[in-house]
């Protein structure tokens, strides 16, 4: 007998009265950070039923993007997941270049696949600093927000945008990073390792955190399964999927590093989960950094002018590069007739883009996978039974990003 | 199972006639299936011991206007790999994108909650944004629009400029 149905069976004779009440939580609550209505049935503390309601932050993302270029769909792909927009970017990018069949340079595969890490920590930190500031911990939520100032500082000197990066572009990157970035990537690296000690040493062990976040949340691994939950909520009940090591793509396959997994699943796990893939890319971005140096000056774009149109110095320069310039502004690039389906590993997830052409220069279909959604899903499993309070330990580690999952 | 061609003769051979059409492009396996069997399809593409895909990434439709069938639902299934060798990552056996045809009257389809929870979701946000009714759903309402939302946005024929009616909190 489930708890939820212990509570609903007759009271004995002579017990106080007592009745379920129904709560509304959101859809802009507090200790929430993402756009989401959660009405709740409690009895007492314990949620006897929930429904989450999602859509508030819904845009319209796939209507505006079949009305406009290829191109002018990657800024809508920035404000899916604004605490990674680069990998958004990446996304739709990969799976438009799938239908190209175009391959982009190696100094470009590594920029990106250092982009990606950059973008991968600014989303952990927020997860995990927001998680311990809506459980009523300020300090720890400074660390973290102070580490990710100098990822989103670093984002800017890479493309010029603290949060809605438009970085990637199909066939290439906005632009190459320089000799100032990576040196300032290396002490910036250092910093965030000290603070992430920092924050490990008033979170990781303090006995109120760890009574909030073990043994909460939890499902069963073949409900994740069934759910089709990825990302670092699959990997903490003991699933070690990350595609990244599953289906390498960029340069993930020549870079050693390791895939942290828990072993029950509670948030106690997912949060332990976050903190060691953020270890791991500093690591990953420590490997991409000489690669960098080594490689200065190569390109990073393809050459075909169809696809990743001239630079400005050659445009202002020349006629032909200036008609190419045009009619890529203008007209769009041709993406052949054709459909494709490409996923990179965001911080929660698969995030995959699932592209139609119909070979004109706008995109026929463009459908976004997000791994918010998919998580999102499984949180009324997750927590009927439980505490009122586990609510938003659980919201925290699921990660809910409103951006994403309404599209 | 290496290639996608092999994945497809395995397919072919589990499922028969209801094979409408099979190809790779671009190195992703597609299957065509009717409409009426989709459910049956998925059913045993999931419960067979070699393909077992146990993982339904995403489902989405299509909006092929002027087309019959005019919709399409499109599966994306995953086989995940449970129990790989001690300390090595898990892998992705193999993907399989299965295709269903659905028009435009009656505009319905199988539900397959039953055998995957996240259909639940996803074929909600189907029918929100297409309009595609789904048979055996145990919850079908609106997941990203309000209740009082007038047509389905996604659809090819939906204008992109239109407004819908400003609606007030319900309570």
């Amino acid at each position: 007998m489930t708890q939820a149905a212990i509570h609903r069976a007759p009271r004995p004779k002579g017990d106080l009265h007592t009745e379920t009440q129904v709560v509304s939580m959101g859809p802009s609550h507090p200790a929430t950070h993402g756009t989401v209505k959660i009405m709740l049935e409690i009895d007492g503390e314990e949620i006897v039923e929930m429904d989450v309601q999602i859509g508030y932050l819904h845009r319209g993302f796939e209507k505006e993007c079949e009305s406009g270029t290829w191109y002018q769909a990657i800024p809508y792909t920035d404000r899916l997941n604004y605490n990674s927009a680069i990998l958004a970017n990446l996304a739709f990018c990969m799976s438009v270049e799938k239908l190209l069949g175009c391959e982009i340079p190696r100094r470009g595969q590594w920029v990106r696949t250092l982009a990606s890490e950059l973008s991968r920590m600014g989303d952990h930190l927020t997860r995990l600093g927001a998680a311990c500031l809506e459980l009523g911990a300020m300090t720890p939520f400074l660390y973290g927000i102070e580490a990710r100032e100098l990822c989103w500082d670093l984002q800017e000197m890479l493309c010029g945008a603290r949060v809605t990066s438009n970085y990637v572009r199909i066939g290439g990157i906005q632009r190459d990073v320089t000799p100032g970035f990576l040196e300032r990537l290396r002490s910036s690296l250092a910093r965030i390792e000290e603070l992430l000690a920092d924050f490990d040493k008033v979170v990781t062990s303090n006995r109120i955190f760890v009574d909030r976040f073990r043994n909460t949340g939890m499902l069963p691994l073949e409900k994740l399964i069934s759910y089709g939950v990825t990302g670092p909520l699959l990997r903490a009940a003991g699933v070690p999927l990350d595609l990244r090591k599953a289906e390498p793509y960029l340069v993930y396959d020549e870079i050693d590093f390791d895939v942290p997994i828990g072993t029950t699943g509670d948030n106690y796990d997912r949060f332990l989960v976050c903190q060691e893939e953020l270890v791991q890319s500093i690591r990953i971005m420590r490997a991409c950094a000489p690669v960098l140096e080594k490689t200065l000056g190569e390109p990073v774009n393809v050459a075909d002018p169809r696809i990743r149109w001239p630079g400005k110095d050659r445009v202002f320069g020349r006629m032909e590069e200036l008609i190419q310039q045009f009619k890529g502004v203008t007209e769009g690039i041709r993406v052949p007739a054709g459909e494709a389906y490409a996923a990179v590993e965001s911080p929660n997830g698969e995030l995959g883009f699932y592209v139609v052409s119909d070979g004109t220069g706008k995109p026929y279909k463009v459908r976004c996978r997000p791994p918010s959604f998919a998580n999102v899903a499984p949180m009324r499993d997750m927590l009927i039974g439980g505490m009122l309070a586990d609510i938003v330990p659980t919201f925290d580690m699921i990660n809910m990003i409103g951006g994403e999952c309404d599209r | 199972m290496a290639g996608a061609d092999e994945l497809l003769a395995t397919v072919r051979s589990l499922l028969g006639g209801d094979v409408l059409d099979a190809h790779t492009h671009l190195g992703d396996a597609t299957v065509l299936v009717p409409a009426g069997r989709a459910r049956e399809c998925l059913q045993r593409l999931r419960d067979d011991p070699n393909l077992a895909f146990n993982l339904l990434v995403d489902l989405t439709a299509v909006d092929y206007l002027g087309r019959e069938p005019r919709f399409e639902l499109v599966y994306h299934l995953a086989s995940l790999d449970l129990a790989p060798p001690d300390g090595e990552p898990c892998r992705i056996r193999h993907r399989l994108r299965v295709k269903a045809g659905v028009p435009e009257k009656p505009c319905e389809a199988d539900s397959v909650a039953s055998l995957w929870d996240a259909a639940n979701w996803y074929e909600r946000e189907v029918y929100d944004l297409y309009g595609v009714v789904f048979r055996g759903h145990p919850d079908l309402r609106r997941i990203l629009l309000y209740d009082e939302f007038q047509g389905h946005p996604l659809r090819k024929d939906y204008p992109k400029e239109r407004r819908q009616p400003l609606v007030g909190p319900r309570n």
